[in-house]
């Protein structure tokens, strides 16, 4: 079926107007993946200056003031504007409604409000950053942020604030669409993995963005009507701020990689040719996680005077949501055992994931760990874990997920060998940059700092040298991607002979998803209803 | 959306209790009742709030999972104020970690 | 919207918690600062409140039966009572002013030694109320659009959703009220 010459969703219209106004959701899903993609490269932006700074042991770039707002805009864009977004704005919204076989989700103008919340948060954000920006660190410890620092917070929490509410409305969306708008046949039993993960993502989304948005209130009201219920001159509590703040960005780290772990179970299926081991036990963990997640908070808490028996009990949780985790990856790799596996571009970034993520991962449980933790917090070991996770395991599963449905979003295949060659690119530069990390960090390397004492000096140079081999990495999907959008060869609908309803109509879909509504009898993975073709693609 | 509806005489005797309530738990804060005057105060509080979500937000009517989304999302409160307070009560107990 | 209610449990629930604790660090404190709200007027208040609910379930109810009539005279009594709600607060809030109470550099409040308690509790009235009035505040406007659509003729029994939506959401903001008036005002009264 030649899927570009009759009317699809990206010929239903033109013009500015017709995409600000879409109601459409995999228009909004390409909005945001504009959008988020801008914050990206400004992020990336704040972490290259980070990175030059660090090549020398002297603070010679940047003051330690303008230091301090470097990484701080690092981390406030990259997991405010571009993390939490990322995939479930983007792909989750694009293909729930066809992998359940809806025509949208639920609310469709709630979802375009969805993405101007997120403008409107990220111009304040940006605002702040051009005035001057923000020195707290994302974290926005308090009193320092309420009462001493002298940059943006009022702007940058307002924008946090606005952002909160896109990813809340975004969660509140899938809810109701998976609950009411599966279409028959479609039983929550038959719904691919990437559906439970996003569903489980969204009730994280709901139960705790709240409490972010509340705790930034909090914050605001101090710095702005000096009402201090944080301020210990008042008798306020500082570490009570850590604890409100923590209630969402712990679960909000697993907002961050459920999505993508949903990704990795669609991938590993594709290209093994398999369903997936242990569907059941894959879907339960995705919930389970969502549930364990919220109770562990207290584990960035550790050094902060909180009691030593609350540490012990949040210790001891968070050992036990590792567990649901290691399920996945074991169920994972029990789909590859005997499976028939070919080696596509969104394969090697799976592969990459489930390394990547495992020693992420691993090393989670090195820091849950008290005794370990006292010696760790603060260092560069801690940066290395969730750079592990966020950017080994979340990043390179959000690369996989758009290579992999970039024929069904545009109708083109992108170049599988400069592909290839991208992935590979990034798996090398993002070891080499933050391997080394681990060992600063073990070493005594404070994070947060830029002089350090000169026998750091070389790890540091490794890890700056891998961001910039990372940085190709990036550049080069951006380039080959958008190019593939115009010049690309025709993708056809199914390239991948992959199960799942979204494979099921034209590439790029039509309008309303479907010609006509499917009627589910199968399985989620069931490859007996898919022609079999073991050649790659490419 | 609801198919049942209530009578008027349903939700008036919900609304005199409601005021009745109110009174009660006034009343009630003038007596030294020691550390329990924190627990009639609240539990007065949870009845109240029952008698408006179960029969003002039909919550009696609604479907299970409705019902089970509110009382898990109540459940889900009390994990952030106990867990906070284990901290907050239990510091001293055990002195300081890394010392 | 039970899931958008969802969130705002936990919204307040986060100012909520910041009470629990402080009230806990500083109970002897606590007892005091609100003693010097008034308990009658706090009382009255609530019970307005309430009477709003009833008129709110009511002009559901109206709407259910496809009552044109009563469902506009229902939403009227809801949001006038919810406007007396308002005022009352209001009038509260600037006896606070006029006695120092406002946490800032004028803070000042008698008999205690140690003002810093007392500033946070008078920071977490002034928020914990604040963002309740701010939550009837939309609730007035979402008031004044029903009547608005319901002068119109848009509802009937068989399309009364809005109405349905909004009295969830009032009575949301009853509850959250039901709680704010004993943990505020009613902190071992019997001490006064």
């Amino acid at each position: 079926m030649m899927a570009t010459e009759t009317e699809n969703y990206l010929t239903a219209g033109y013009g500015l107007k017709s995409w600000l106004l879409t109601k459409d959701h995999k228009r909004i899903a390409l909005l945001y993946l504009f959008t988020i993609t801008l914050f990206f490269f400004i992020g990336g932006a704040f972490a290259t200056l980070i990175r030059i700074e660090l090549l020398t042991p002297q603070g010679d770039l940047v003051s330690s003031d303008t230091y301090n707002r470097l990484f701080t805009m690092h981390g406030i864009t990259m997991i405010f504007f571009f993390l939490i977004p990322s995939i479930p704005a983007t792909l989750g919204n694009f293909l729930i409604p066809m992998m359940i076989g809806a025509r949208d989700l639920a609310f469709p103008r709630i979802n375009l409000l969805s993405w101007y919340l997120l403008v409107v948060g990220g111009l304040f954000a940006l605002f702040a950053m051009l005035a001057g920006g923000v020195d707290t660190g994302w974290t926005f410890y308090t009193p320092y942020s309420t009462t001493y620092s002298n940059s943006w917070v009022i702007a940058t929490a307002l924008g946090i604030f606005v952002a909160g509410f896109s990813s809340i409305l975004t969660g509140l969306n899938f809810i109701v669409t998976i609950h009411r708008m599966r279409a028959p046949g479609m039983t929550w039993f038959r719904m691919p993995l990437f559906v439970w993960a996003h569903y489980a993502t969204s009730v994280i989304q709901v139960l705790g963005t709240p409490v972010l948005a509340v705790t930034l209130i909090l914050v605001l009201c101090e710095r702005v009507f000096h009402i201090g219920i944080f301020d210990p001159a008042l008798g306020g509590d500082p570490v009570l701020f850590q604890h409100l703040f923590w209630f969402y960005s712990h679960p909000a780290v697993y907002i961050m990689i459920l999505p993508a772990m949903g990704v990795i179970s669609e991938l590993i299926s594709t290209f093994s040719r398999k369903a997936i081991f242990g569907y059941h036990f894959v879907a339960g963990s995705s919930m389970a996680i969502a549930v364990f997640g919220f109770l562990v908070w207290g584990h960035h808490l550790f050094v902060s005077t909180q009691s030593v028996y609350a540490g012990m009990v949040f210790s001891f949780l968070s050992y036990a949501v590792a567990i649901p985790s290691a399920i996945k990856v074991f169920n994972w790799t029990a789909t590859l055992y005997k499976g028939s596996i070919s080696f596509e571009t969104p394969m090697l970034y799976a592969f990459g994931f489930i390394g990547l993520f495992t020693i992420g991962g691993l090393t989670g449980l090195f820091v849950a760990s008290l005794g370990i933790d006292v010696h760790v917090t603060d260092t560069y070991f801690v940066v290395a874990h969730f750079h592990y996770i966020m950017v080994g395991g979340a990043i390179m599963a959000f690369l996989g997920g758009l290579h992999f449905w970039w024929p069904k979003i545009t109708g083109r295949m992108y170049p599988e060998g400069w592909a290839k060659l991208s992935a590979a690119v990034v798996f090398v530069g993002f070891n080499l940059t933050f391997f080394p990390q681990f060992i600063l960090g073990y070493l005594g390397m404070p994070r947060r700092y830029h002089v350090y004492p000169p026998e750091f000096q070389v790890l540091h140079v490794m890890s700056t040298m891998g961001a910039s081999v990372l940085a190709v990495g990036y550049l080069m999907p951006m380039i080959y991607l958008v190019w593939s959008y115009k010049y690309g060869p025709l993708a056809g609908d199914n390239p991948y002979h992959a199960t799942g309803l979204e494979w099921r109509t034209s590439s790029p879909p039509p309008l309303h998803n479907f010609d006509e509504l499917p009627v589910v009898t199968y399985g989620a993975y069931d490859y007996t209803t898919v022609p079999e073709e073991v050649t790659s693609v490419g | 959306m609801t198919n049942h509806i209530d009578s008027v005489k349903t939700y008036a005797i919900v609304w005199i209790s409601l005021l009745a309530l109110t009174g009660l738990t006034t009343a009630v804060a003038f007596v030294d009742l020691g550390p329990f005057s924190v627990v009639v105060a609240l539990s007065i509080a949870v009845v109240k709030m029952m008698l408006v979500a179960l029969f003002f937000m039909h919550l009696r009517h609604s479907g299970k999972l409705t019902q089970l989304a509110m009382a898990g999302t109540i459940l889900w409160l009390g994990f952030m104020v106990s867990f906070t307070l284990a901290d907050v009560f239990t510091r001293g107990w055990l002195g300081v970690p890394g010392r | 919207m039970w899931i958008f209610l969802i969130t705002e449990i936990m919204f307040f629930g986060g100012m909520f918690l910041a009470y629990i604790v402080y009230r806990a660090l500083y109970p002897g404190t606590f007892a005091v600062t609100s003693s010097s709200l008034n308990v009658y007027i706090g009382a009255a208040n609530t019970a307005v409140l309430l009477c709003s609910s009833f008129t709110m379930v009511l002009a559901v109810r109206s709407a259910q039966l496809g009552r044109q009539t009563a469902l506009a005279v229902n939403i009227v009594l809801t949001l006038l009572l919810g406007l007396v709600f308002l005022g009352v607060k209001a009038f509260e809030w600037s006896e606070k002013f006029a006695e120092h109470h406002v946490p800032g550099t004028h803070f000042h409040f008698e008999g205690i030694a140690n003002q810093g308690p007392a500033q946070l509790f008078f920071s977490l009235y002034f928020a914990m109320t604040g963002l309740h009035a701010l939550h009837m505040v939309v609730g007035a406007g979402l008031m004044t659009w029903l009547l608005i659509w319901s002068l119109r003729g848009k509802f009937s029994a068989e399309y009364m959703t809005p109405v349905d939506i909004a009295g969830l959401y009032w009575h949301f903001v009853d509850i959250i009220w039901i709680f704010l008036f004993p943990l505020l005002y009613l902190i071992d009264r019997h001490l006064k």
